[in-house]
């Protein structure tokens, strides 16, 4: 039994040395730059540029999206764009190296559906893309980042966040147990 | 001395070559560390995985001692790092929404394009939700614009609010990490006994 239950798994590195990995390249990340990581900003310019080429003037107009469109260059020109590019190839490569790329599939608990899993998947996006809009980032930019160089909205980000996460998770326990 | 960019150490032409090769760096420690699946993200409000909370703490333990050690040693100059705004009403807020979005999406937004390169769908749909979600926000900003703006206390850290200096605040810090690493190793022992629709 122990046997198969370990080839079956799947093989994740040790947490604690992720951790310290991720720590480090935060520390890189700042060393070079003076900025934290981040991700929810790349779609936030995936945003702006839709604006741009859609609806040009209104793009301009809007009071929030506005300010990232210039007419010298695309919203598409940011850190951030080139930082979540390369966010999906590093988890491309691992993906690879430890054998986890598969056909596009749908991961779900057992007692929900395909579907329900897609939908539930598909608010919380919507809900984490308002949310990090007035939280000044999500759970890279602000909760981590934002922690790590002792901003105090940082760890607001990140109270809120995981707490909230606790408080409704008997809400939503049907969904992953 | 850093930061090397803004100070003109390393010109700002490599920029975006060096955002993709960090951004490789991070999408590869999160889809290695298991945050290429939800149901291993969400443990951590469930008890019977706390990948999240021993990456997430580890990795701000480095940080905050880290920079205290740069700054020792003279290689970063503290002053000039990005000290994220606080605006704390909508930050709170803004918070309380990503986290029923995170218990819903079983993502936050990183995590999820390195859930879509091993072919996740429900990554994807969650991206696209991003995507909609920061659409909706932009056309009804007019809206709460006032919201948005309020409460802003400036770049503040800890250290400005509290006079507490941030080596001692890294060290607390320190110390809540470790006892909050081992109670959830005995939550976690715990809760997986029970668990048997989930591979470990």
């Amino acid at each position: 039994m122990d046997t198969i239950k370990k080839e079956n798994a799947p093989h994740y590195i040790n947490p604690y040395l992720g951790g310290v990995l991720l720590g480090m390249l935060l520390l890189l990340t700042i060393y070079i730059t003076g900025r934290g990581l981040g991700a929810s900003g790349a779609v936030k310019s995936t945003v702006a540029t839709t604006a741009k080429i859609v609806t040009p003037q209104d793009a301009k107009a809007n009071a929030y999206i506005g300010r990232y469109i210039t007419d010298d260059h695309s919203p598409m020109y940011t850190w951030l764009v080139f930082e979540s590019l390369g966010i999906f190839f590093g988890g491309l490569l691992s993906g690879v190296i430890f054998r986890r790329v598969g056909k596009p599939r749908i991961e779900h608990s057992s007692k929900i559906s395909g579907n329900k899993r897609l939908i539930f998947a598909t608010i919380g996006g919507i809900l984490f893309g308002i949310g990090s809009q007035f939280g000044r980032g999500c759970t890279s930019g602000a909760a981590l980042s934002g922690s790590g160089t002792f901003a105090v909205g940082g760890i607001i980000v990140m109270f809120a966040i995981f707490g909230t996460g606790y408080a409704v998770a008997w809400l939503f326990k049907k969904l992953w147990i | 001395m850093g930061p090397l960019i803004p100070n003109g150490i390393i010109t700002g032409d490599w920029n975006f070559v060096i955002a993709i090769l960090l951004g490789v760096a991070f999408g590869f420690i999160l889809e290695a560390s298991g945050f290429s699946s939800s149901r291993n993200i969400v443990g951590v409000f469930y008890g019977y995985n706390f990948v999240v909370l021993r990456v997430f703490f580890t990795a701000l333990i480095v940080t905050m001692v880290g920079l205290m050690y740069f700054d020792y040693f003279g290689w970063l100059n503290l002053s000039q790092i990005f000290i994220l705004p606080t605006f704390w009403q909508p930050m709170l807020v803004g918070g309380i929404v990503m986290g029923f979005g995170f218990i819903m999406g079983g993502f936050c937004p990183g995590t999820s394009f390195t859930a879509i390169a091993i072919g996740k769908i429900d990554a994807l749909l969650f991206t696209v939700g991003l995507y909609v979600g920061i659409g909706i926000f932009s056309l009804a900003f007019p809206l709460f614009a006032d919201f948005y703006n309020s409460g802003n206390l400036g770049n503040i850290t800890v250290t400005d609010l509290t006079g507490i200096d941030a080596s001692w605040l890294a060290l607390a810090f320190t110390f809540i990490a470790l006892a909050a690493f081992w109670i959830t190793m005995l939550i976690e022992k715990k809760i997986r006994k029970k668990i048997t629709d989930y591979k470990f």
